[in-house]
């Protein structure tokens, strides 16, 4: 117990608290790594999910593909990505883009090719494009799924966002690291806290921004259950 | 490619060392998450909150969580208790989920046809609902035991012995190979451990390859069909 | 008018689905395509808006190939009615039917507008409106099915066993309206069923579709009872030996004695 009045000492120091290496500007770093790997995983995952969800071809390398990217340690390639591009930012980011694809890719597929079969097919045969097909028929209806993988993919990235300090980038990982040097058990511990805070934060964000998707996207999937 | 000749007793015992923490805390995921799931699907009410705990957990970032269990634990930092409890923690979070969802799957007909026949709620549960959920929660735990296999290096960094070691002392010593090594080597454990579970699934699950059979051909009509169109 | 003319389908594993099947079907007329399941019969259905290629042969609407049309516009202009409804899960009533009207550019408000009418058209309540498919029974799915179907006023309309999946009072009661308003609009009809109680009472002609693709026999209702081709319409037809019915009293009877029906 005594940890956490410690813990919560130190976060109520101002001396810990504000400045441009306080826990208030690196809790903005963190979020920023987070937003900005996320962001980029979308931006090359969800292009590439729709299209192989679309055609279902491929559908073998996609899974293996996210398979195995699961299988590679966060660690191991921040470390590798460290050695070979340097202190920064790079080589973290990087990583957590690497650790964030495969969840929205397999959120952005599984969504598309999940679609109803027979309203894909009714679709067609109404006479829609492909695209048409693709964005008023298949994407709404895989949102939540999408949804769903983007929400994974941003708690991953921020719960490993603490592994960039290792190689010498911001956020709230510098006070772990410190804290484990130091041996500094109230360090340790609050800044962990404020990570945790921040993950269920998010988490909470993510459930409300889902039940206004499943709103305005009813499909009646477990709605008559 | 030499560092990795000449170390080729590190790799070897760090691998050891990753398979007994990863196993172990693999192993203590399926077993507690079962029971909780059971729970979760059995009491619709409780589902929810359950659910909500779990995710909540696999929320929390791993390293902070390897820091400020033994505090909650009374063990030390690099006690293999901690890492264990650790992984196991994270492991049961996620297969909660997988179970709750793979028990809820089984058709209502099975089980009720199987309470028609006589079976009693124990039965029922080990002898239909248990081995019909079985895939599903195959699926589960090979994902359950792909994610802890990747996330045991995260210990070395309080000085707990894995692959991991090979990828902070490779970084910190600036030795390419040594953290490639590290990465490969967690990659066959997880792929090892994920043939495995395979092959374990097979053995306990005959009826499944038939049923594979049957579902692959089924999709590549349809896909063909998809194509035609 | 709706003409095959040689079409062939087999896929690269080999089944032939249709082999060498040439068929016209009469303008402003129900064409009912019957054959049981695996026959060949919604895949030459599905030729006609381009959803299936031919291997060999033509399919040709009003003299034109349909190989040499755009297969979106094709489709925009043929109406689809399917089994299970396949209505767009995220879209309401209205919306569903509006969908075709929409992709050709009619304002939403007016499309809408057309949709209610052709809702009172299908027989559905106006008050639907604004559901989504899943809160609609079987049998109302398949209304507004018909009524997407109609809504871009097409010429033809293909039907996919599209009330194979109601219960027979409601699919009973779906055969009398689409009747009614057969009567109304004098589409060109092509329908698929497995059904052969519901080919006889839609079909202005039937077609049966033996397995693999095979025209067994064509022709009215009245020809086909009163003139089987072969031993397998007459049995397709419930005519064989073992199935005869006689007149007993009012009743109809099998040859067991059982009632299957009342003289009027």
């Amino acid at each position: 117990m005594n940890f956490l009045v410690a813990a919560w000492e130190w976060l109520a120091d101002p001396v810990n608290a504000s400045g441009p290496s306080g826990w208030g500007a690196r809790t903005v770093e963190h979020l920023w790594y987070t937003a900005l790997a996320t962001v980029i995983a979308c931006l090359i995952g969800i292009p590439l999910g729709y299209a192989v969800g679309h055609s279902h071809r491929f559908r073998t390398f996609i899974v293996s593909s996210t398979g195995a990217a699961r299988a590679l340690p966060t660690l191991g390639v921040v470390t590798l990505f460290g050695l070979l591009l340097g202190i920064g930012l790079e080589a973290p980011m990087l990583a957590f883009v690497l650790l964030a694809l495969p969840s929205v890719l397999a959120g952005a597929y599984a969504g598309v090719e999940g679609a109803p079969r027979d309203a894909v097919d009714a679709a067609r045969a109404m006479g829609m494009t492909e695209w048409q097909i693709l964005f008023r028929v298949e994407a709404p209806l895989g949102m939540p799924l999408l949804l769903g993988g983007i929400r994974s993919a941003t708690l991953q990235v921020l719960a490993t966002a603490t592994l960039a300090a290792y190689v010498g980038a911001g956020g709230l990982g510098r006070f772990l690291f410190l804290g484990l040097k130091t041996q500094n058990y109230a360090m340790m511990l609050a800044s962990s806290l404020v990570v945790v805070g921040l993950a269920i934060a998010v988490d909470l964000a993510f459930e409300i921004v889902d039940r206004l998707v499943r709103r305005s996207f009813p499909t009646g999937v477990g709605a008559a259950v | 490619m030499n560092w990795i000749l000449n170390n080729v007793s590190t790799i070897t015992d760090a691998t050891w060392a990753h398979v007994w923490l990863a196993l172990p805390a693999i192993v203590l995921s399926f077993v507690v998450a079962i029971p909780v799931a059971w729970f979760a699907s059995r009491f619709r009410r409780s589902r929810f909150t359950l659910l909500l705990v779990a995710g909540l957990i696999y929320a929390i970032p791993s390293l902070p969580l390897f820091i400020v269990l033994p505090l909650i634990l009374g063990t030390s930092v690099r006690s293999l208790v901690n890492v264990v409890a650790a992984l196991g923690l994270y492991g049961v979070a996620l297969m909660v989920r997988y179970a709750a969802d793979a028990l809820d799957a089984v058709s209502t007909d099975a089980l009720l046809a199987a309470t028609a026949m006589g079976y009693g709620p124990l039965r029922r549960f080990f002898g239909v609902q248990l081995p019909l959920a079985g895939p599903a929660l195959l699926a589960g735990l090979r994902v359950v035991a792909v994610s802890t296999v990747s996330l045991v290096p995260v210990s070395a960094l309080l000085g707990v012995n894995s692959l991991g070691m090979l990828l902070t002392d490779g970084f910190q010593r600036g030795i390419l190979a040594e953290v490639a090594s590290g990465i490969g080597a967690t990659v066959v454990v997880a792929v090892a451990v994920d043939l495995g579970l395979v092959g374990l699934g097979r053995l306990l699950m005959p009826w499944e390859r038939a049923a594979a059979r049957r579902d692959a051909r089924r999709t590549t009509v349809e896909d063909e069909q998809a194509v035609a169109a | 008018m709706i003409e095959f003319r040689n079409v062939s389908k087999s896929y690269d594993d080999g089944t032939l689905a249709v082999s060498d099947l040439s068929l016209i079907a009469a303008s402003h007329e129900i064409t009912v395509l019957v054959g049981s399941s695996g026959c060949g019969k919604t895949t030459l259905l599905r030729m006609v808006n381009r959803l299936v290629t031919p291997t060999s042969g033509q399919v040709l609407i009003d003299d034109v190939d349909v190989a040499d049309r755009n297969p979106v516009e094709l489709r925009r202009s043929i109406g689809y009615v399917m089994q299970n409804s396949g209505l767009l899960p995220h879209r309401t009533t209205v919306d569903n039917i509006a969908t075709v009207p929409v992709l050709q550019g009619t304002p939403a408000r007016e499309a809408r507008q057309r949709a209610v009418d052709l809702m009172e058209t299908v027989g559905l309540d106006p008050s639907m409106a604004r559901r989504y498919p899943w809160q609609l029974s079987g049998g109302q799915q398949q209304r507004v099915g018909v009524a997407r179907g109609l809504a871009a006023d097409p010429n033809i309309l293909l039907m996919d066993e599209p009330f194979g999946a109601v219960d027979p009072i409601v699919r009973a009661d779906l055969q009398r309206e689409l009747l009614r308003i057969q009567g109304e609009l004098g589409k060109t009809i092509l329908f698929v069923t497995h059904d052969i109680a519901e080919a006889i009472t839609l079909g202005d002609k039937i077609v049966i579709v033996a397995t693999g693709g095979r025209i067994a026999q064509q022709g009215t209702p009245e020809e086909i009872m009163a003139d089987p081709a072969d031993d397998f319409v007459t049995s397709f037809l419930g005519l064989d030996e073992a199935r005869a019915l006689h007149v007993s009293g009012r009743l109809v009877v099998d040859p067991t004695g059982r009632p299957v029906g009342r003289l009027a």
